[in-house]
């Protein structure tokens, strides 16, 4: 078994008096799809959060996150970032009144060079429009944004939080077969709700239930286990077989 | 028609002022989320040190060129003084409110209290090239050229801001910024530098605007920093944080309205005016003229 990129041990995060995670430990594979599933409310978001160091300051974490052999908490999250922690955050979080083009520059660094080749390879969108104001983009669009903007750096895994959330059926296929082929080159934690992309892009698979680890497996394994999904997840079969 | 004119030019004057002090608190506030009610101590200082440099120091003083270093002095160590400010005491506040209201307010007391001791509490002459005592004929109203010379000083500011917001990469950044910094952060750039940043520019435009309103009013007081920053905030508000079109937008609107307001209805009715404006604003458009983005 080769050493996971990443680890989190017994991690506990309270938010405002309220034990949202308590003690969750789990790792990501050095290559490949990760998922981390659980109902909505469960701390799959505040998960995420807590690895890339955004825990809000009325936060307290503990428990231990590493990346490799390295450490992460207490670490400032533009540190975490730039050591190779890339993170697509839920809804996006495009700067609206920016150009898209902006969005972009505003990932680059002074040290390295951004593979606009790469990213406008993956998303032509976005150099088709370059110069649109990132608001008037639809949620698609937006999202391609989000992802191409972490994929101007090299990363040493991936955080990507709900994806496809909020997408029409062909944009959810267009943005699973893009982060499918950034998958083959670096890993990925994925939090993602919609089984049929769970089910084509994930090999491991997490599932947190009253902010603790309720499962761990393969992907395939817990699909096709309709009873533990249902369980789990709260969905029915006729979901996983969409 | 003079008059209006006059009453024209001399608000677009006190604008000029408002914005000075505005743009730079509202950049800090939209950026940073920090209430910087020491913002008028950076107006104060940029003044005495303007006064100071010009009666003191070799090379600088009232006239000619003397007078553009001795205003130099005056913006350099505003600039100087915001910095130390925001490394030394805002730094490690950030995201707690409370304390950052409380240190700041104190700070601009001790400000005040510390201009006080050293050059007494009574309004000083303040040195002046003499052609900013003469006035300038525009459309038959005889306007004081202090004032059209914070006009120009204003609208160079503006653009200046406007143009380092769009085309460099920390105006980015603060653009970015004001809208999400969390989101600044998970791309790798350390947002603190920016603070410090717009710190540093909103100090600058104060010292300009004490240096520059020294010579509009021709004195210089350890009070006028102080009153000054109460028509800035409403002028932040009005406009939108983190806007610095929408705080000139305001400025002038706040600017005129006192100056006319005063003019023809009673002294003292535009400054209600101007409250009456303030509550008009926040009840129909509560994120200001621009809500929260820092270029429009
Ligand atoms: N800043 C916060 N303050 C208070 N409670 C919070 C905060 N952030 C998250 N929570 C709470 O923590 C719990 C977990 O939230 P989280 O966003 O991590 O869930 P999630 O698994 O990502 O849900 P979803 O599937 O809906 O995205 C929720 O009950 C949420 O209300
Ligand atoms: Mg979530």
């Amino acid at each position: 078994m080769t050493e996971p990129i990443l680890s989190v041990e017994d991690l506990s995060v309270r938010i405002a008096g309220l034990h949202i995670l308590q003690g969750v430990s789990f790792t990501v594979a050095p290559t490949g799809v990760t998922v981390l599933l659980g109902r909505n409310g469960v701390g799959k978001t505040t998960t995420l959060r807590a690895v890339v160091g955004l825990t809000p300051r009325n936060g307290e974490v503990r428990g231990a996150i590493r990346m490799g052999a390295q450490s992460l908490l207490a670490r400032p999250t533009h540190r975490l970032v730039r050591g190779g922690l890339g993170y697509v955050p839920e809804d996006r979080c495009v700067f609206a009144g920016l150009t898209v083009a902006e969005n972009l520059r505003l990932a680059e660094r002074r040290d390295t060079s951004p593979a606009y080749d790469k990213v406008y390879a993956l998303f032509p969108e976005l150099d088709r429009r370059g110069r649109q104001r990132a608001g008037s983009l639809s949620g698609g669009q937006q999202q391609m944004l989000a992802i191409g903007r972490v994929l101007l750096n090299d990363n040493r895994l991936l955080l990507v939080d709900e994806p496809t959330k909020g997408l029409a059926p062909k944009v959810v296929t267009e943005v699973a077969e893009v982060l499918e082929r950034v998958a083959d080159s670096v890993p990925v934690l994925l939090v993602e709700q919609n089984l049929a992309v769970v089910r084509r892009l994930a090999r491991d698979a997490v599932v947190l239930a009253v902010g603790k680890v309720a499962w761990t497996g393969g992907a395939r394994d817990l699909l096709l286990e309709t009873a533990l999904t249902r369980s789990l997840l709260g969905v029915g079969s006729a979901e996983v077989h969409h | 028609m003079e008059t209006v004119v006059l009453l024209t030019l001399t608000g677009l004057g006190l604008a000029a002022l408002y914005f000075l002090v505005a743009s730079g608190l509202s950049l800090v506030f939209g950026l940073a989320d920090v209430l910087n009610f020491a913002h008028g101590l950076f107006l104060g200082v940029g003044a005495y040190a303007t006064w100071w440099a010009a009666g003191n120091l070799p090379g600088a003083g009232p006239d000619g060129f003397g007078f553009v270093v001795a205003v130099a002095v005056g913006v350099a160590a505003g600039t100087l003084v915001a910095v130390l400010v925001e490394l030394v005491l805002i730094r490690p506040l950030y995201s707690r409110t409370i304390e950052q209201v409380l240190v700041t307010v104190g700070l601009s007391l001790a400000g005040v209290a510390l201009l006080q001791a050293t050059w007494g509490a009574d309004a000083r002459p303040f040195p002046r090239p003499d052609w900013t005592r003469e006035v300038t004929g525009v459309l038959g109203a005889q306007v004081p050229n202090g004032g059209l010379l914070l006009i120009i000083a204003a609208v160079l500011v503006l653009g200046a801001i406007l143009a380092f917001l769009r085309w460099t990469r920390y105006g980015l950044v603060i653009r970015a910024g004001v809208e999400n910094r969390e989101m600044v952060t998970a791309l790798g750039i350390d947002v603190r530098k920016a603070f410090t940043l717009v710190f540093a520019i909103g100090g600058a435009a104060a010292a300009l605007a004490g240096a520059l309103g020294g010579v509009y009013f021709g004195t210089v007081s350890p009070g006028q920093g102080g009153s000054l920053l109460i028509f800035a905030f409403i002028v932040v508000v009005i406009g939108g944080m983190g806007s610095v079109v929408g705080s000139a937008y305001a400025a002038v609107a706040v600017g005129l309205l006192q100056q006319f307001v005063n003019y023809y209805g009673t002294s003292g009715l535009g400054d209600i005016c101007v409250v009456g404006l303030l509550a008009a604003v926040l009840l129909l458009r509560p994120q200001g003229i621009a809500g929260k983005v820092a270029t429009a």
